[in-house]
């Protein structure tokens, strides 16, 4: 499995994870073979009894669907009609035609779009900022923002859409009213900035509750010694909170990135309208599933999303891996 | 110790492909089951036809004090007592339950999929006449004679009152799904108080395309800049009601039907014609682009109607019974009798419409179906012969008229009211039904988005390419688009 062992003397040159591997060959192979080698002394046979349901619960929950899902997308599957009766396996012709659709290049557009300005930059800029002012404040000013942003994140969809729409209303919206600027159609007008701001509104809770609990963390004698040194507010931030939080950043940017990237809710504000202007990934699947009846063609978009997501995630905690190995 | 456990990993990747391997073998002999639609074993009669005690439920896109409130009204509180009493008489114990509905076609329609796949529903449904074939071959209905049985179907007295075209509704292939629950015409509405500000004619009929934008012109000159002239069904958000209550009639106003001597209409000039019509509707500021965008455009377009701030509107009957009518739940007027005026739909110009006709008109209707599924088949069909009797659908037309199914219900009832007799008598006789094929729901979307294309900016050239080439996909079969 593993290539040539290097000799453990020998200085590891590349990345953490080969000098692992360089670790790990140094216990003697061939005795583990035999006799158990793990620490309770349970042995191959009864290690996998107990991973069985775990491996079970994920091939029924996680695989199965997987594959389900890219047996769907080789079909020409509806909702309704004659192909639905009797579908006709396709082979890759799904696949094909969705990554020379526009639609989807749209779909992914927009979702990058959605992802970066309300997640990446929204969310975590707003969360880490909310998080690094309230530190000091009094008690019940801290206690009364905080219920307030978690809030807009606990209510449900459904109510917070209706509140949104009412709000943005084209004729005696509150933000035409605030503003002074009767029938601007913000979801007509400026569809995704506003899908944006909502979803910022509506997730900040809990990076910003991520962030609070990593602040903790960073020693109050550093943030003194920084004081003292004559830092100012970005070098005390860059220099000093940073490193001590960069994990948390990055754990946080990949939860959010993945919910976003995933998320619904726009579709109960615009429905991925005007035209395909807010259609995310999810709206773009949801519509093509459920509105127009496409589950073949569906089926091959989801499972495009899904590789997507997987991508994600294992670059992140790739990254992950790589920090906590430094 | 990492060493151990890394020992360890062969073994249970092995597993893990073993197990993989297994969950292929799973999918592969489970995807057998995908398909084959709704239960496809035949459906039999006689179940439980002697029960003395049984249970049905009736769903509509009805719900009291919100859509079709009227509907969910008669259902409610005289369909069931009235249906319960007579079995009642009989010795029998009914229990009779309303499922209501308040949300848009579409989301109703998947909603009714899903039920009737899985084997579920409510035992009588109604649905949109266009949807039946789509339902047919998909197996989530079946015929009347499978479901009841031919002799019991065929000797019901009220087939006889119920027109041959009427019965289309409820049929596919000339076969019979259900019962027809009416059907309806579409006409320009006008609110007679902007036409009077602007100086119209308070018994305005157009007789070409020409003389509504002429009217739409002068309103816009007359009357002050927030008054919309004439609002037209475009775009996506509205759904099917942009192609029945826009597209579709203004097409047979230039001249064509969208499926006709077995072609779809894709690049011609007709259809040339109605995006131009848009063109200049909502690029020269006699319609609103912006509301058609809006999610809630057109229940906006209804309000704006009975607040005078929009002065045409290209509606169907529906408009007049439901949505403005005194009681109404959307957008009711106390004073529509006097305020809202129609007009037939014009063609071009006289004579230039389908069939050389001077006027035209698109309609639909819905029906009432058995669920293929349902206990108590013949049951079922007594609810259904009971809500379609002369009594029942008299009673269901006497607070709120419409042109009904019934013939002989709809001489009673439609005198009482002048925009449903106009409608029966001079409007049905103009008018078009949608083909009955199962391309019509694709080509119906490609159609929203040819007008969504327009009011969003496009040229009428970048808007009938996408069409044409929307078409394309859609059919297959390159004869069978008409072009040119």
């Amino acid at each position: 499995m593993t290539p040539m062992p290097s000799p453990p003397d020998e200085p590891p040159t590349v990345g953490p994870a080969d000098r692992a591997g360089a670790i790990a060959d140094v216990a003697p192979p061939q005795r583990g073979r035999r006799t158990a080698t793990d620490v309770v002394g349970l042995g191959t046979a009864r290690a996998v009894w107990f991973v069985a349901p775990a491996m079970l619960l994920i091939g029924i929950f996680l695989l199965f669907p997987a594959l389900w899902t890219l047996y769907i997308g080789s079909t020409n599957f509806e909702r309704t009609g004659p192909n639905h009766v009797n579908p006709e396996f396709t082979g890759i012709d799904n696949y094909t035609s969705v990554l020379s659709d526009p639609s989807f290049y749209n779909s992914l557009w927009v979702t990058l779009l959605f992802v970066v300005f309300s997640a990446v930059f929204g969310q975590n800029g707003l969360g880490f900022w909310l998080a690094w002012s309230l530190r000091r404040v009094d008690r019940r000013v801290r206690r009364t923002v905080e219920t307030l942003v978690l809030l807009a994140w606990i209510l449900p969809s459904s109510v917070v859409a209706f509140l949104w729409i009412a709000m943005l209303d084209r004729h005696g919206g509150t933000v035409n009213m605030l503003l002074d600027m009767p029938g601007t159609a913000w979801l007509v007008d400026y569809p995704l900035a506003s899908i944006i701001i909502f979803n910022i509104w509506r997730g900040t809770a809990f990076s910003m509750m991520l962030y609070s609990a990593a602040l903790s963390s960073v020693p109050p004698s550093h943030l003194e010694t920084a004081q003292l040194a004559g830092a100012t507010g970005a070098q005390t931030l860059r220099d000093v909170v940073f490193p001590h939080i960069r994990g948390h950043v990055l754990t946080n940017t990949l939860l959010i990135t993945l919910w976003t990237f995933n998320d619904f809710s726009p579709f109960l504000i615009t429905a991925g309208g005007p035209g395909d202007r807010t259609e995310v990934a999810a709206v773009y699947l949801y519509n093509t599933a459920i509105r127009d009846g496409d589950l073949g063609y569906s089926g091959a978009i989801s499972l495009l999303i899904l590789v997507a997501n997987v991508v994600m995630a294992l670059t992140y905690l790739r990254m992950l891996r790589k920090r906590s190995a430094t | 110790m990492r060493g151990s456990v890394r020992t360890g990993g062969g073994s249970k990747r092995r597993g893990t492909s073993v197990a993989s391997t297994g969950l292929i073998a799973v999918a592969l002999v489970a995807s057998g089951c995908l398909g084959s639609g709704g239960d496809d074993t035949p459906a039999d009669p006689t179940k439980n036809a002697d029960a003395t005690e049984f249970t049905l439920t009736i769903t509509s896109n009805a719900i009291k004090g919100g859509k079709n409130s009227e509907g969910a009204e008669w259902i409610e509180d005289y369909v069931i007592p009235r249906f319960v009493e007579q079995q009642a008489e009989k010795g029998v114990t009914a229990t009779i339950r309303f499922q209501p509905v308040g949300v848009d076609d579409a989301e109703y329609k998947s909603q009714l999929g899903l039920d009737l796949e899985s084997g579920k529903g409510a035992d009588i449904i109604d649905l949109d006449g266009i949807w039946v074939g789509e339902f047919a071959e998909s197996n989530f209905i079946k015929p009347l004679d499978d479901v009841i049985g031919a002799d019991v179907v065929s000797a019901w007295d009220g087939w006889d009152q119920i027109p041959e075209s009427v019965q289309q509704n409820a049929s596919y292939q000339d076969v019979r799904y259900g019962v027809p629950t009416g059907t309806d015409g579409r006409v320009i509405f006008f609110n007679r108080d902007v036409f009077a500000q602007a100086g119209l004619p308070d018994d305005w009929q157009p007789t070409s395309w020409e003389d509504i934008l002429t009217a739409a012109q002068t309103i816009k000159d007359e009357l002050p800049g927030d008054i919309v002239p004439l609002q037209l069904n475009a775009g996506t958000a509205m759904g099917e009601a942009t192609t029945m209550q826009g597209f579709l009639p203004l097409l047979a106003a230039a001249g064509a039907e969208i499926h006709q001597d077995g072609r779809w209409q894709g690049d011609t000039a007709a259809v040339r014609e109605v995006l131009e019509l848009y063109e200049t509707v909502y690029g020269t500021g006699l319609g609103d682009p912006v509301m058609q965008a809006e999610a809630k455009g057109r229940d906006r377009s209804f309000q704006l109607f009975t607040e005078g701030k929009v002065g045409m509107l290209l509606e169907s009957d529906y408009f007049w019974r439901s949505v403005v009518a005194p009681g109404a739940e959307v957008a009711p007027m106390a004073d529509r009798d006097e305020v809202v005026g129609y007009a037939k739909i014009p063609a071009i110009t006289p004579g230039s419409g389908v069939n050389g006709q001077d006027f035209v008109s698109l309609s639909g209707g819905s029906a009432r179906v058995i669920n293929p599924n349902t206990e108590f088949p013949q049951q079922a069909w007594e609810l259904m012969e009971f809500m379609n009797s002369f009594e029942a659908t008299e009673e269901q037309v006497g607070a709120a008229p419409r042109i009904t199914h019934r013939d002989d219900v709809n001489a009673e009832v439609l005198s009482g009211d002048p925009m449903l007799t106009f409608i029966a008598e001079e409007v049905v006789p103009l008018t078009l039904f949608r083909p009955g094929l199962l391309e019509y729901l694709d080509v119906s979307v490609a159609i929203q988005e040819a007008t969504y294309a327009i009011i969003d900016g496009a040229t009428v050239d970048e808007a009938i390419e996408r069409y044409q080439s929307d078409l394309e996909a859609i059919v297959g079969d390159p004869d069978a688009i008409a072009t040119g």
